[in-house]
């Protein structure tokens, strides 16, 4: 159990820009030096994890946990997965509320608001690409846009309403076959 | 503040629920609610939350979901110690329904994947996601994290710049984010 703990302890802690950057970690780690589960069955959680919702890192985490040791092990691997994170950001939270006023920290994150921007903005592409985006789907991405951006809807809304309408429409289709 | 406690704890539960598309789509539920509803925080606020998830270890989501939990509490005038209890809310909210779902999940795991029903959901639910990223995006290109021409050349210019600067960085040359955000912190001490 401890051992269960500390692994994900250490994957949650040295997971910087998340999801995605972790792979090789968990894989050196849980495959490699634990062999707590096969390298073909990791890829499936992988595929699995991927498209659940959620954090990523947490659902391996809980995966793991859970086959290793029942529900307590999933309880065990989601605090160490989630506690490095929620202590650091905690402490600068604290911190970072006294100099919240202090000019040059507004002035340093006056550089940053941009950036932070630019990198939510740069993976649209690539995940068009990932969504197969053609000339029949591509009005799903823009209206979602549109009501989100003009018209204020929540994105919860949205993916609710995505979701139906791909099962509908699957419904639908084999109807008609 | 219990009624803030309890909206905090049913909007990250939700956001944990319809997470699809990991960390960034995350955030632009997050913004949704927490910026577009209910204006727990501003736009410039919750864009330095995510600078700072983004900069420190961990994954996004359990960053920022424990940052908009102190900061949703503190904001509304409470004490710091509420705040803490605001992002241990906050983050149990989120990791709840993965929590449920997985363990259900991996009783089934490889029927689940391939099933033609899940294989429908999903055919609608990529290209949302797709949306949801570019609407996040959007969303966050305000006055306040830009300025304005009206209101500061200079700060606005320099501002399209680094937005440039680092998208070209992430995409072209494939820079590290955290990077990219502290040498925009640096140009924004010296320049802004």
């Amino acid at each position: 159990m401890w051992d269960l703990f500390t692994t994900f302890f250490r994957i949650g802690l040295f997971t910087i820009g998340g999801g995605y950057a972790m792979i090789p970690l968990i894989e050196a780690k849980v495959v490699d030096e634990k062999q707590w589960i096969g390298r073909e069955e990791l890829l499936d959680l992988i595929a699995v994890a991927q498209s659940c919702p959620g954090i990523f890192a947490i659902n391996i985490g809980i995966f793991i946990g859970y086959k290793l040791r029942g529900k307590r092990g999933a309880i065990v691997t989601t605090l160490g997965t989630a506690l490095p994170s929620f202590l650091i950001i905690l402490a600068i939270a604290l911190v970072f509320q006294q100099f919240r006023d202090n000019i040059y920290v507004e002035r340093v994150f006056r550089g940053i608001r941009p950036a932070v921007v630019a990198l939510i903005a740069a993976p649209v592409f690539k995940m068009a690409q990932m969504a197969k985006i053609s000339r029949y789907n591509i009005w799903i991405p823009i209206v979602a846009t549109l009501l989100i951006w003009l018209m204020g809807v929540s994105p919860i809304y949205v993916i609710i309403a995505a979701g139906v309408g791909g099962y509908l429409y699957g419904q639908i289709k084999e109807d008609k076959l | 503040m219990i009624a803030i406690m309890f909206l905090l704890f049913w909007t990250f539960f939700q956001i944990g629920l319809f997470g699809f598309g990991g960390g960034y789509a995350m955030i632009s539920m997050i913004q949704g609610e927490v910026v577009g509803r209910y204006h727990w925080m501003t736009t410039s606020q919750f864009t330095d939350i995510v600078a700072v998830s983004q900069m420190t270890p961990g994954p996004i989501g359990i960053n920022s979901a424990t940052y908009v939990g102190y900061t949703a509490i503190t904001n509304a005038g409470n004490e710091w110690y509420w705040g803490i209890v605001g992002s241990v809310i906050a983050t149990f909210a989120v990791v709840l329904p993965s929590f449920i779902l997985m363990i259900i999940i991996s009783r089934f795991l490889m029927k689940y994947k391939s099933h033609p029903i899940v294989e429908n959901v999903f055919q609608g639910l990529r290209p949302a996601v797709v949306g949801l990223l570019a609407a996040a995006s959007l969303c966050l290109m305000t006055p306040e994290n830009f300025s304005t021409p009206r209101v500061s050349h200079w700060q606005f210019w320099i501002s399209v710049s680094l937005f440039l600067f680092a998208f070209i960085s992430v995409k072209v040359y494939k820079m590290s984010p955290i990077r990219i955000i502290l040498l925009c912190g640096v140009v924004g001490l010296v320049l802004l």
